[in-house]
């Protein structure tokens, strides 16, 4: 299957029949097609199958990427559905004004940052992406154009709708404003997940952002507590400095057996213990928000197999969080390498769309290779334990959360349903509904 | 930096006009379909153009061309550059039955830009500065069975544009010939992708490497020309057979 229109975990394996790239407003392909359900597509960073319609049409929508007006001094950007945030930032960083809320990767569309209504190391603060949204263009298979607000049903249910309420054509969002491109960080190193709770609400109290790297393969909760500030003062960069693809790039797959547990677990007593050292220092937002950007194709160190994520958020029990703790013990009892995992508390600040992810919480973010069935049933029973605690996992990195288990994290799942179009579905849909 | 593009609203254009729009250029842009070529101009606005100016410009309007110049001597006192980036990619097969559509094709990508690059070129060497950049095609290299229409309409813009360059090159004005070979742009959105194919933003990096820093006839990507060069080097006894 090609590359180019799978998942970013390239598992599952599901092509569509047809893609359509489109490239103007005023030229849309016919969304109601008679061979099969439509999916828009933009960079397909999504892990699992939320940006995959086996056997249907995907809508390429990432060359209909104009900016439709920038006011440089409110901070507001109107712009076409498949703008990538990276294309975004060189335009808006150098008139000082940076993304109210970025995912851990700029290589994705507005809309696909809409889509999934994403969060960042800020949610504390900013909330998610669709807090800043405040009016979209969507485009129905009937023909129907609405320009909505979140005043309306249809937007709540657009944002963090995955792509299955219609077209996105273009998003009006706020900015914030900076004075740097630099990000001032300290790296405060924690030993247990009592100890993470404790400094991520200290963190919390004084820096926008703050995440954790944790090493999955101790039960207990050690890792890296990491916070930051956009600089007050320095100096923005020139404009027309472009956002380059990597220099490094992995041009084929590398060998699954490279990020087995040997290896993952010797580089994460590194990575610690570098990261254990860093104390604070200042760096350029790039590097900050998108250490992984840097290696082009990085998913591709995974082997040609693929990986799956796991995102998961669970809620405060007092001032602790059991279920997380019983997460990561679930995860280094069962053996398997998760070399990228994440922890972070979420704030209080509600997301607006009706199948939004985040809630207030602990979110637990683990990278495995996919080792086939027993990695899936690994995946299963951490949605299991998620369930239990009345939390619920992340559609955008999702590739095999059962039906059951969709309708337990997702209640409103068919307040949901009702607005979805019905000439629009994916992958995931189809596999979580029936 | 002021800059006219003819065929604005094309792939390689607007990807051209997003480097100058970035470092703060003056714009004036031309194209056929005024909704789109309006879209294509807030974009470059919100992209930090110093000013863009739009003009209607179709192909098989001769006589509108004049129209055109006046309008850009009237915005912009001196031009830097100007860049020639629309064209038509007929259906070979159609053409092959059809005289009118070969007539309409040669109108489109030779006779119309011929043309027009006298009238740039008066306006050009009259100032004694600047640079033409035209958008050719290896296609133009070689009449090929499969794209003959095509290709000898873009190798007559090439002849023309060597020519213009001897004649200019006296005044201080440069002619740079643009010959790029498969780019990934709507226009070719029928045929099926194979790794030879360039993005416009790449071909547009060179382009505007042409135009700020030299060269003459600038195959993009590079490797077209000894490709070509090879493609040209064929016995015509031969290539007649090729049915390439």
């Amino acid at each position: 299957m090609s590359d180019s229109y799978a998942s970013w975990g390239r598992f599952p394996d599901a092509p569509p029949a047809r893609v359509e790239r489109l490239s103007w407003r005023d030229r849309l392909p016919h969304l109601d097609p008679p061979d099969g359900p439509v999916l828009p597509r933009g960079l397909g960073r999504s892990y699992g199958d939320v940006c995959l319609n086996e056997g249907g049409v995907l809508l390429d929508t990432t060359r209909l990427d104009r900016l439709l007006s920038f006011d440089r001094h409110a901070g507001v950007v109107r712009c076409e559905a498949g703008v990538s945030l990276a294309d975004l930032l060189a335009v808006i960083v150098p008139a000082g004004w940076f993304l109210p809320v970025t995912p851990g990767t700029k290589w994705v569309t507005v809309a696909g940052a809409v889509a999934n209504d994403v969060h960042g190391k800020n949610h504390h603060v900013a909330g998610t992406f669709g807090r800043h949204v405040r009016r979209l263009e969507l485009v129905r298979s009937n023909g129907d154009r609405h320009e909505l607000t979140p005043a309306d049903g249809l937007f709540g249910a657009t944002v963090g709708g995955l792509g299955l309420t219609g077209l996105i054509t273009w998003v009006e969002f706020g900015l914030q404003p900076i004075r740097s491109d630099r990000i001032e960080a300290r790296h405060t190193p924690f030993r247990s997940l009592d100890e993470f709770l404790r400094a991520s609400d200290s963190a919390g109290a004084r820096s926008p952002y703050v995440v954790a790297w944790v090493d999955a393969f101790k039960p207990e909760g050690k890792g890296v507590l990491m916070e930051g500030r956009h600089a007050p003062a320095g100096a923005l960069p020139a404009p027309g400095a472009k956002s380059r693809r990597p220099r490094l790039s992995l041009p084929f797959d590398g060998p699954g057996w490279a990020l087995r547990r040997p290896t993952a677990a010797v580089f994460n007593a590194a990575y610690f213990a570098r990261q254990a050292r860093a104390g604070a220092f200042s760096c350029h937002y790039d590097p900050y928000f998108y250490p992984l950007d840097a290696i082009g194709h990085w998913n591709r160190a995974y082997g040609r197999r693929g990986f799956l994520q796991h995102q998961s958020v669970v809620p405060f029990v007092g001032a602790d969080a059991p279920a997380a703790r019983e997460l990561l013990r679930h995860v280094a009892a069962s053996g398997a390498a998760s070399v990228v995992s994440v922890l972070k508390t979420f704030g209080q600040l509600e997301s607006p769309g009706v199948l939004s992810f985040p809630r207030p919480g602990v979110t637990l973010a683990l990278d495995f290779a996919n080792r086939g069935d027993e990695t899936i049933r690994l995946l299963r029973s951490l949605d299991d334990v998620v369930a239990d605690a009345g939390g619920r996992v992340y559609p955008a990195k999702d590739a095999c959360m059962t039906a059951a288990n969709f309708r337990t994290f997702y209640p409103e799942w068919e307040a949901f349903a009702r607005h979805v179009d019905p000439a629009f579905s994916s992958s995931f849909w189809r596999r979580v509904t029936t | 930096m002021t800059l006219l593009i003819v065929g604005a609203t094309s792939a390689i254009a607007q990807a051209v006009a997003r480097r100058y729009a970035g470092a703060g250029a003056s714009l004036f842009l031309a194209a056929r379909n005024e909704g789109r070529l309006a879209a294509t101009a807030a974009d470059l606005r919100a992209r930090g153009a110093a000013s863009v100016e739009t003009h209607p410009f179709d192909a098989g309007d001769l006589a509108g061309q004049e129209d055109l110049m006046q309008a850009v001597r009237s915005v912009f006192p001196v031009l830097d550059a100007a860049l020639i980036a629309y064209g038509t990619l007929p259906d070979q097969a159609a053409t092959e039955v059809d005289p009118d559509a070969v007539e309409r094709e040669f109108t489109t990508n030779a006779t119309s830009v011929v043309v027009l690059l006298t009238r740039l070129a008066a306006l050009f060497e009259a100032q004694r500065s600047g640079t033409i950049a035209v958008i050719s095609s290896v296609a133009g290299d070689r009449g090929r069975p499969s794209n003959y229409v095509y290709g000898a309409a873009k190798g007559a813009v090439s002849l023309f544009a060597q020519g213009l360059r001897g004649r200019l090159s006296g005044a201080g004005v440069r002619v740079v010939t643009i010959k790029p070979g498969f780019v990934d742009t709507p226009m070719t959105a029928h045929l099926p992708r194979n790794p030879l194919f360039a993005s416009p933003e790449a071909v547009a990096r060179r382009i505007q490497r042409a135009i700020e820093g030299g060269g003459e006839v600038v195959y993009t990507p590079g490797f077209w020309r000894p490709v070509m060069a090879g493609v040209r080097a064929v016995p015509e006894r031969i290539f007649k057979r090729l049915r390439l």
